[in-house]
């Protein structure tokens, strides 16, 4: 029971604290409640419908599809995150400030948040796919025994959740001052770490070399398996072990995000 | 005095310079063309034919459960899952996490190695699903 409860928790921490994030990101976007239940729905529904055909994804691209169809996943939520990043550095202050605006601007940050929407739908289908094949094999085992183990998955489940409530209820009580700096950097670490795990997805696939493996060895620091590893790498894509082409990427979209965030906010203040 | 009133579009994302719009208009084509840059890529890409190891997962276990292969050289793992439960094939040391669903095989190059042990483990079952990689 309890080892079904660390693996479904594993498999949703990093999705809880992404929506964790996201939602305390754009807490000043009317509706997002909707929008963010949205992405969810879509997501389990998504991951179902994967997991029910991951036979034939597996198949496809010689052996290579799970890895080409999740960094297809990943190469879109990392977008729509740095959309939403970009979009919000040129927006975000002046909604916060001004609550007229906030209203009447109701259009583009539906636009906004629905990069969002599909950012957490993807997440969601990705994560939740492996576990609801997790899911499928518990009763694939018999009923026998099948019990605790849905005890224990729920239990994983619930936990994976309260880490994604916690992540929330701590960024709010951020002052606003700080909040949209901090949020935004967090997403943008998230999306820089799925862009180091796109890269080593292509470099599964033998489409990428590695170029130098590893490029740095921190598991004696901290170690991928221990639980501030676990943590780290759902947070912000730690790796202990990356190789060079992974913090290529990572790298690429931190300097992309921050410099077309700079641009939207100079040109965001010369428009107001 | 009347305060001047700002069309309502320019209050949205109209009021961005074009350009920044054209990046943000780019993100979701280059998002659509995606499929097919990566579909390219594998196309293009040669698949040389590696040798390959088979290996078994049953009973949530590896069969065989240490597997040498020479230093230096690139080899496609074929993991066949005849359990009826999913596993997930992991290795920190590889650089290696596959998915593999109920009696289905998946394939995970490996190499080319420095001379090592590498072990990986079934993720899903990783009391009795271990297994290690020997490259001479």
């Amino acid at each position: 029971m309890l080892n079904a409860a660390i693996i479904v928790f594993r498999e949703t921490l990093e999705a809880a604290l992404i929506i964790g994030m996201v939602a305390a990101a754009t807490r000043q976007i009317p509706r997002r409640a909707y929008w963010i239940t949205l992405g969810v729905m879509m997501g389990l529904a998504g991951a179902i419908g994967v997991a029910s055909i991951a036979g034939e994804i597996g198949q496809w691209a010689n052996g290579m599809g799970h890895e080409l169809f999740n960094a297809a996943v990943l190469a879109i939520a990392v977008a729509m995150l740095a959309w939403h990043n970009i979009w919000m550095a040129g927006h975000g202050r002046k909604m916060a400030d001004d609550a007229r605006a906030l209203g009447k601007s109701a259009t583009s940050g539906d636009r906004a948040i629905t990069a969002v929407t599909i950012a957490i739908a993807l997440t969601v289908l990705r994560e939740g796919s492996e576990t609801v094949l997790f899911f499928f094999g518990i009763f694939a085992g018999g009923s026998a025994g099948a019990t605790p183990l849905v005890e224990g998955s729920l239990l994983g489940l619930l936990a994976g959740i309260t880490a994604g409530i916690l992540i929330y209820r701590g960024l709010v009580r951020i002052p606003v001052r700080h909040f949209f700096r901090v949020t935004a950097w967090l997403l943008l670490f998230v999306a820089a770490g799925m862009a180091a795990q796109l890269a080593q997805l292509l470099i599964q696939a033998d489409l990428l070399p590695p170029l130098v493996q590893p490029l740095w060895d921190s598991t004696g620091i901290v170690a991928p398996d221990s639980a501030l590893g676990t943590l780290l790498h759902a947070l912000i894509g730690y790796e202990a072990q990356p190789s060079a082409t992974q913090v290529i990427f990572a790298v690429a979209v931190l300097l992309f995000v921050q410099l077309a965030s700079h641009r939207a906010r100079h040109h965001g203040a010369r428009a107001n | 005095m009347k305060p001047t009133v700002k069309p309502l579009d320019d209050l949205a994302v109209g009021a961005e310079p074009a350009r920044l719009r054209r990046v943000a208009k780019g993100i979701p084509r280059v998002c659509k063309s995606l499929p097919l840059i990566l579909g390219l890529l594998v196309s293009a890409s040669i698949y040389a034919d590696e040798p390959s190891i088979q290996v078994k997962i049953r009973n949530h276990q590896f069969i065989p459960a240490e597997i040498e292969l020479p230093a230096g050289e690139k080899r496609l793992l074929v993991i066949e899952n005849q359990d009826p439960t999913v596993e997930e094939f992991e290795s920190h040391s590889l650089h290696r996490e596959k998915i593999i669903p109920p009696n289905e095989k998946a394939s995970v190059y490996v190499g080319p190695l420095k001379p090592g042990r590498y072990e990986f483990q079934g993720e899903f079952n990783s009391a009795t699903a271990k297994g290690a990689l020997v490259a001479k």
